[in-house]
This record gives C-alpha cells, sequence and structure tokens, in this order.
C-alpha cells in the first residue's frame, strides 16, 4: 500500500490491515509521520510531534503482534490532545503558564490505550485550557481548518476545543484522536470538519491526568473518522478508575455491538425549543433530513419539549468559570510553571506570573468565576445556576421517559472564517448553544457528518442518548452515517 | 449586573491576577456584557430546586485509609521553575 493509503485508512481498516499482516505498525506509523511533517506547516493541528517515540511504540507492537499477544488497538497510529498528561512528553494545555511541564505520570485514558497497543503521533493543539470554540485561545496560535469553502482561500477554524483533534482526524494525520468535552469541545469541532465525535456519559472516562478546567462538566472521548472507529476508541478509553472518584464503576460495553443493530421501534425526540431564531437553513433542512432517515429506518419521531434550554448557556458560563477560577488556582508560579519575579514579593510573583502566563479568555473567565463565587455574589449567581442545572436536568429526565434518544444539529452554523468572532465573546459562547445542555446534564451526545452547505463544508447532526446508553447512539449514529453517505474529504491544499 | 473598574480591580486581586490600570475599563465592560446576559437566569422559577451536585448518582467512594504511593521526590520536583537539595526554592515571604 502507498503512504496516502495507509493514512486514508479508517482505524478498523487499519486494525484489519495489522491483523491480516498486510502492513506493519512501523510502516502506519512511518506514513503518519510524513503526513504530519508535510501538513502541520499550515495546518498547525499538533503542538508536538513525537516520531522517535511514534516509531519505537510501533516496534513494540510489531513485536507484540509477531508473539501473537496484539491487544484491540495494537498498532494504531493515534494523536492525543494536549490536555493529556503523557508521561516523560511535554503537555501544556495549550497555555503558556504550563508551557515546558513534562509530566512525570500518564493519565488514565491514555494509559489504557498504551495498554491495548496504540501508537502515540504526537500532541495535539486545542484551545488553552480548553477554553474557546475556534481554536484562535492557543498559545500556540490557531489550528487551520483542513476544508474550505469552495472557491475562497480564507482560512477557517476547525472549532475548539478540541481543534487539533478535528483536524488532525480530517486531514489524515492520525487514524484517530483523543479530545475532551466541557460544553461542546468535542462535538462542535468534529461537526466543523466532518468526523465523528462523541462525548460520553460523565464519569465513563477517567479525568485522571486530563488538566482541569470544570470539573463537574469536562469529559473525555475520542474524534475518529467513522461511527464504528469512535466506537472502537471509546471502548479502550472508558473504564472505572479509583484515582478518579466521580469515574463510574459499571461495566464497558463492546460499542461495536451496537453498530448494525435494527433501529426499529426505537423512539426519537426532536426538541423544539432547539429550533432557534436565526438558525440558517441549511442546518434546518439537515436536521429534517435526519428525522427522515431515522422515519425510514423505522423509528418513531415525536416533537419533544426542553423548556429550559434557553437558560443552558448562560447557567454554564457560570458553573464553568466558577470551577475553573477555583481548578486554576493552581498555577501560581511555585511548584511547576511560569514563574514572573515582579518585584520579588510572593503576591507579585503569583500576580505577574498568572498575567503573563495566562491568555485572554481564560483570564476573562477565572475573573468572571472569582466574581461569581466572592462574597454576596454565591447565591445569587452559583446557587441559582446550579438550581437552573437541576432544572436541565429534570427537562432530559422527563423527555426521556418518551423517547430513547434526541436529535438536533450539532452546531448553529458551519466553520466560520478564523478572526471572525473573537472580538464578542458571547457570540462565540453561542457554538455550544446545542452541545452545553448535555454536558449540564452529563448526559452522552455523538456528532455524525451528515451533509455539506451550500460553500461544501461539512454540517454534523448529533444524538443524546440517556446516562449510560452510548449504546443506542451507536445504533442510530451508524444508521445516519449510512443514510447521510457522507463520503467528502477536504481537498488537499496544504 | 453592571461591573465598573474598581470592581475588576478588587476580583483581579482576589484571582491574583496582575491587571494594568489602563485594562480595567475595557475588561468592566466585557465583563458587564456578559453578566447581563446570564441575568436572564433570574427568569427561572427555581423554588423548592435543589442545586444539583453531581450528574449521574452514584455512592461517593470509599477506600482503606493506606499509603498506595509515595517516595517520588525528585519526580514531584522535576518540574519546578527553582529547587535545591530535594526542595521547592520560592520567594522570601517573612522577612
Amino acid at each position: 500500500m502507498s503512504a496516502s493509503d495507509l493514512t486514508g485508512l479508517t482505524l478498523k481498516g487499519a486494525l484489519d490491515a495489522l491483523a491480516g499482516k498486510r502492513v506493519s505498525a512501523v510502516e502506519l506509523a512511518q506514513a503518519h509521520i510524513d503526513a504530519i511533517a508535510a501538513a502541520n506547516p499550515h495546518l498547525n493541528a499538533y503542538v508536538l510531534e513525537t516520531p522517535d517515540k511514534a516509531l519505537e511504540m510501533a516496534r513494540a507492537s510489531d513485536e507484540r503482534r509477531a508473539r501473537g499477544e496484539a491487544g484491540p488497538l495494537d498498532g494504531a497510529s493515534l494523536g492525543i490532545k494536549d490536555l493529556f498528561a503523557t508521561k516523560g512528553v511535554r503537555s501544556t494545555a495549550g497555555s503558556k503558564i504550563i508551557g515546558e511541564f513534562i509530566p512525570p505520570y500518564e493519565s488514565t485514558v491514555t494509559a489504557n490505550l498504551w495498554r491495548d497497543g496504540a501508537v502515540m503521533l504526537g500532541k495535539l493543539n486545542m484551545d488553552e485550557f480548553a477554553m474557546g470554540s475556534s481554536n484562535e485561545t492557543s498559545a500556540f496560535g490557531p489550528v487551520v481548518n483542513p476544508w474550505k469553502t469552495r472557491g475562497s482561500n480564507q482560512p477557517l477554524t476547525p472549532g475548539g476545543s478540541s481543534g487539533g483533534s478535528a483536524a488532525a482526524v480530517a486531514a489524515d494525520l492520525c487514524l484517530g484522536a483523543t479530545a475532551s468535552d466541557t460544553g461542546g469541545s468535542i462535538r462542535q469541532p468534529a461537526a466543523f470538519t466532518g468526523t465523528v465525535g462523541i462525548k460520553p456519559t460523565y464519569g465513563r472516562c477517567s479525568r485522571y491526568g486530563i488538566v482541569a478546567f470544570a470539573s463537574s462538566l469536562d469529559q473525555a472521548g475520542p474524534i475518529a473518522k467513522t461511527v464504528e472507529d469512535a466506537a472502537i476508541l471509546l471502548r479502550s478509553m472508558a473504564g472505572h478508575d479509583a484515582k478518579d472518584s466521580t469515574s463510574l464503576d459499571v461495566e464497558t460495553p463492546d460499542f461495536t455491538s451496537f453498530l448494525g443493530k435494527s433501529p426499529k421501534g426505537l423512539r426519537i425526540g426532536v426538541p423544539k425549543e432547539y429550533r432557534i431564531d436565526g438558525m440558517p437553513e441549511e442546518v434546518a433542512k439537515l436536521w429534517d433530513q435526519g428525522v427522515e432517515w431515522l422515519k425510514a429506518a423505522g423509528c418513531e419521531i415525536k416533537t419533544v419539549s426542553l423548556p429550559h434550554t434557553k437558560y443552558a448557556l448562560p447557567a454554564y458560563y457560570i458553573i464553568a468559570p466558577a470551577e475553573a477560577s477555583s481548578n486554576l488556582a493552581r498555577y501560581d508560579g511555585m511548584r511547576f510553571g511560569l514563574r514572573e519575579l515582579g518585584n520579588g514579593t510572593l503576591t507579585d510573583v503569583y500576580e505577574q506570573s498568572r498575567a503573563k502566563g495566562f491568555g485572554e479568555e481564560v483570564k476573562r473567565r477565572i475573573l468572571i468565576g472569582t466574581y461569581v463565587l466572592s462574597a454576596g455574589y454565591y447565591d445569587a449567581y452559583y446557587l441559582k445556576a446550579q438550581k437552573v442545572r437541576q432544572r436541565i436536568a429534570d427537562d432530559f429526565d422527563a423527555v426521556f421517559q418518551e423517547v430513547d434518544a434526541l436529535l438536533t444539529p450539532t452546531a448553529p452554523s458551519a466553520a466560520f472564517a478564523l478572526g471572525d468572532r473573537v472580538s464578542d465573546p458571547v457570540a462565540m459562547y453561542l457554538n455550544d448553544v446545542f452541545t452545553v445542555t448535555v454536558n449540564l446534564a452529563g448526559l452522552p451526545g455523538i456528532s455524525i457528518p451528515a451533509g455539506v452547505d451550500a460553500g461544501g463544508l461539512p454540517l454534523g447532526l448529533q444524538l443524546i442518548g440517556r446516562a449510560l446508553d452510548e449504546g443506542t447512539l451507536f445504533t442510530l449514529g451508524g444508521v445516519v452515517e449510512q443514510a447521510a453517505a457522507f463520503r467528502a474529504k477536504p481537498e488537499r491544499w496544504w | 449586573m453592571s461591573i465598573d473598574a474598581a470592581t475588576v480591580k478588587r476580583v483581579a486581586k482576589l484571582a491574583r491576577i496582575a491587571v494594568p490600570e489602563d485594562r480595567l475599563q475595557p475588561l468592566a465592560q466585557e465583563l458587564s456584557g456578559i453578566m447581563a446576559w446570564i441575568e436572564q437566569l433570574n427568569e427561572v422559577d427555581t423554588d423548592g430546586v435543589a442545586p444539583m451536585t453531581a450528574c449521574v448518582t452514584c455512592k461517593l467512594p470509599l477506600r482503606e485509609d493506606v499509603v498506595t504511593d509515595g517516595h517520588k521526590r525528585d519526580a514531584v520536583l522535576s518540574n519546578a521553575p527553582k529547587a535545591i537539595g530535594g526542595f521547592f526554592v520560592v520567594p522570601k515571604v517573612v522577612e
């Protein structure tokens, strides 16, 4: 197989080729290393390439396979979002404040991937501390979406915060990638790049070793080329971990076993509150099309109501900054990370290190978080938001009495131009209007590429399921994937 | 609620982030814009609703109270901006 044949494989295709000895893990890794070297100066998807480590891991994988000891992901070349601590390999969370941090330990999710034989190609770019929807808050500069509007040369955002993960998967710079989702950071970039992304139920994946943003919302998941690939990756990533007390002690099913199951009789809810003012015609049309596909597959469609939907984003912008301001208090220039001496007093070291180390959006959120938690405001803001959050979760509980899953668009638009929305924080926050509800309620959500807009840019549909019912999402996701027959790939310009 | 420059200054102090004087006013405006948008939460009737603390109900796990890890002094210090003789070195706190 030629190098581009190799990088063009799906994860499943590559695992089959490895099992059939048609390709070695080293050949697969080398093909990706070369592709990254050629593309990265243009796309900026990787903030750190680890070719030596990749080849070393690939050689070990080939040896395991020769001994008949191959694991479920053996030899699969993956990219890792730079939010995950990787032992001995710089992990920055896209921030200058921990810009040279070399973790002396491994995150549980990545450890699970290595346990199953996967190979690391490098660390993927992201919004600083996962705070952003366009990858423009990264200390390493934005990722450029491999997709372009037909006839235009304008660089587009790959979405965020997992923009590097999504762009790398879309441009065949890895077979799949880890990502994380606090308000939509897996699903929105997946939608913007024509890839599949799933945020599992809160607690499915251990948060140990993932740089904390908003602990009650953060959850890891994969971005992949197909629904099946996402199922394969999630199975390895998930699982109970005593090192994270919010990790759920439940069995991890073989998620691929849900693919190809009959969706007949499943009840699908279409939440009317998601039909927001100003929704682009193409997004609305694709949503209707998705309903038709599921109906044709034998699902029963119901219009449902989630009355508190419009309050999800404002509640999120209290809860997430509040938790972030507390989590990010650890970056004080004392034990690791950037230290700015200032005038030499302790307070000035704190204040100058944090002023210099954090970017503008991160500072903005720390200030909001500090404000809403400060004396006299806690009840009015934080407590109120936690109550509204309960209302949102109750909305979902009520509709899941009547339906088995919900279908919505993933994002209110296709990918937009870099620079377009940086000056208006609230406009940027609205990117997550369809995804953030899922984080607040702790539910699983998957984004499937389902069509393109007039300019040829990908659009995604989102399926939302009951807690721990990722299986139904994989069944329905497979149906949408097949019906949409989304085969478009970005035209190679890099 | 509108946030003024003095409030930004106070909050920045609490957050231990140095904010130059000429950034206080623009930040006050940005934060006021965000907080004004957040105010719509007051429309929601939350009487009798308990604040949500966990997504998926589960019992907080307990484990044996035993040492499971340790003896990693060098690893702990490996990313320190400054360390000497097995200790973090920090700016002088007491004159």
